[in-house]
């Protein structure tokens, strides 16, 4: 790969993800490109460079994308962010929500569904006390290929060992062969959809919990900025926002501040004042799934009384 | 320092355990069946137990029913680990007392997670 072809896929990366590559990640960029241009039979990386400045092949392009995106992942991981939201966010949030007895949830990284099952089994735990509520998780990712395994819920043995107590996996998981799958029941409970984090997403709907891990750190520090500002603005004014260990909010937004409490909590810097509505999307870049949902009520699932 | 005892019949596997237990700062003993395994615990009581299941003489499965009958013998977190994968295996095994379930073949991570999930976390500076 030539210096030109690296530039030409770094900001072609940036432009399309966020991703912000730096000139070490060469290595990256020719491991995981390989087997795109293998499956486009292309020669080299050379070649696909040729091919994506020619006329636009979407396919492609989300193969490239999703190709340079990271989907680690695991159940109840960290396991913090989750010990708080049984123990705090979910209570606090539900004896503020007492009267309209709704919670929305929202998953803004979801890749391949362990952060949001993980929620749902703490919510199917809390079951009792949830009976007539309407609760939406929602989770997203960039990635469509992730997002399909989500939705089927099967993982490996090795998926299934890592952060998940056996007594969930025997509650909640049926074995299929050598695979594992979730129960049908948490499955319905999340409301997978396709969503690039650089494109509007207030059709989303306002969220009272949003958990948006190890996504950021992939972003320049304008992206990181503009991002934030965002989910801000799709975050009720007494919302929880929870970011990776790695993360956070200083020095890119000053609308968001770290809870003095919970390590990786962040919440709205002055509750109560809102962003103004009709903020400007940025031009040319309207996802179909704003355009789908736009101005209308989020058409959400909703999981009444679980 | 934290004790561990590894039981398995196969020698293969105890080095491989012995190494990942090592790594997180456990001091290791091995017993290569259930019987030799209860005599190891009667002289001193490990903190930790991964545990075979399929093996000659007294099995994982009769040797944690012992265990867990004999004196001090509730205190050892013990792990399963085993080719026994199926959900009834499991549900035995959590029966007769047993902390958590590894599924053979594992690796350091699973091994670190189950660890962590039992009370043992990743010691600072551990490899």
């Amino acid at each position: 790969m030539t210096d030109l072809e690296f530039d030409f896929l770094r900001g072609y990366l940036k432009t399309r993800s966020g991703l912000a590559l730096s000139g070490e990640k060469r290595y990256l960029v020719e491991s995981r490109l390989g087997p795109v241009c293998r499956r486009f039979n292309l020669a080299n990386l050379g070649a696909l460079v040729t091919a994506l400045k020619g006329t636009r092949d979407l396919a492609m392009e989300r193969a490239v994308v999703e190709a340079m995106t990271t989907n680690e992942t695991f159940f109840f991981r960290d396991r913090t962010p989750f010990d708080l939201f049984r123990d705090v966010l979910l209570p606090e949030a539900m004896a503020r929500r007492a009267t309209q007895r709704r919670l929305r949830i929202w998953c803004a990284a979801a890749s391949s569904g362990q952060e949001p099952y993980s929620l749902a089994m703490m919510l199917q735990d809390a079951a009792p006390r949830l009976a007539g509520w309407t609760v939406d998780l929602v989770a997203t990712d960039l990635s469509t290929e992730v997002l399909e395994k989500a939705k089927a819920g099967l993982y490996s043995h090795f998926e299934v060992q890592r952060g998940l107590p056996v007594q969930s996996l025997i509650k909640h998981f049926e074995q299929v062969g050598e695979q594992w799958r979730i129960s049908a029941s948490l499955r319905q409970m999340v409301d997978y959809r396709p969503l690039n984090l650089l494109h509007p997403f207030e059709a989303l709907g306002t969220f009272d919990i949003i958990y948006c891990r190890n996504v950021l750190i992939y972003f320049d520090a304008p992206t990181k900025g503009d991002v934030l500002a965002r989910l801000r603005n799709s975050l009720a004014s007494d919302g929880a926002l929870l970011l990776g260990a790695a993360e956070t909010v200083i020095g890119l937004t000053d609308k968001l501040v770290p809870n003095t409490q919970h390590r990786g909590l962040y919440n709205q810097a002055a509750a109560g004042a809102r962003a103004p509505a009709g903020r400007l999307a940025p031009a040319g870049l309207v996802p179909p799934v704003a355009t789908a949902v736009m101005g209308a009520p989020p058409p959400l699932r909703r999981v009444v009384g679980l | 320092m934290k004790t561990c005892l590894i039981v398995d019949d196969s020698a293969v596997i105890r080095k491989v355990a012995r190494r990942i237990f090592e790594t997180m700062n456990f001091q290791v003993g091995e017993a290569e069946d259930g019987e030799k395994a209860l005599t190891a615990c009667g002289e001193t009581m490990p903190d930790a137990i991964l545990l075979d299941w399929n093996m000659p003489t007294m099995d994982g499965y009769d040797f944690l029913r012992a265990l867990r009958k004999s004196p001090g013998g509730e205190k050892p977190k013990v792990l399963f680990c085993t080719t026994e994968n199926d959900v009834g295996a499991i549900a035995r095994a959590l029966h007769a007392g047993a902390d958590e379930y590894i599924m053979k073949p594992f690796d350091r991570d699973i091994v670190t997670a189950k660890l962590a999930q039992v009370g043992f976390l990743a010691e600072a500076g551990a490899a």
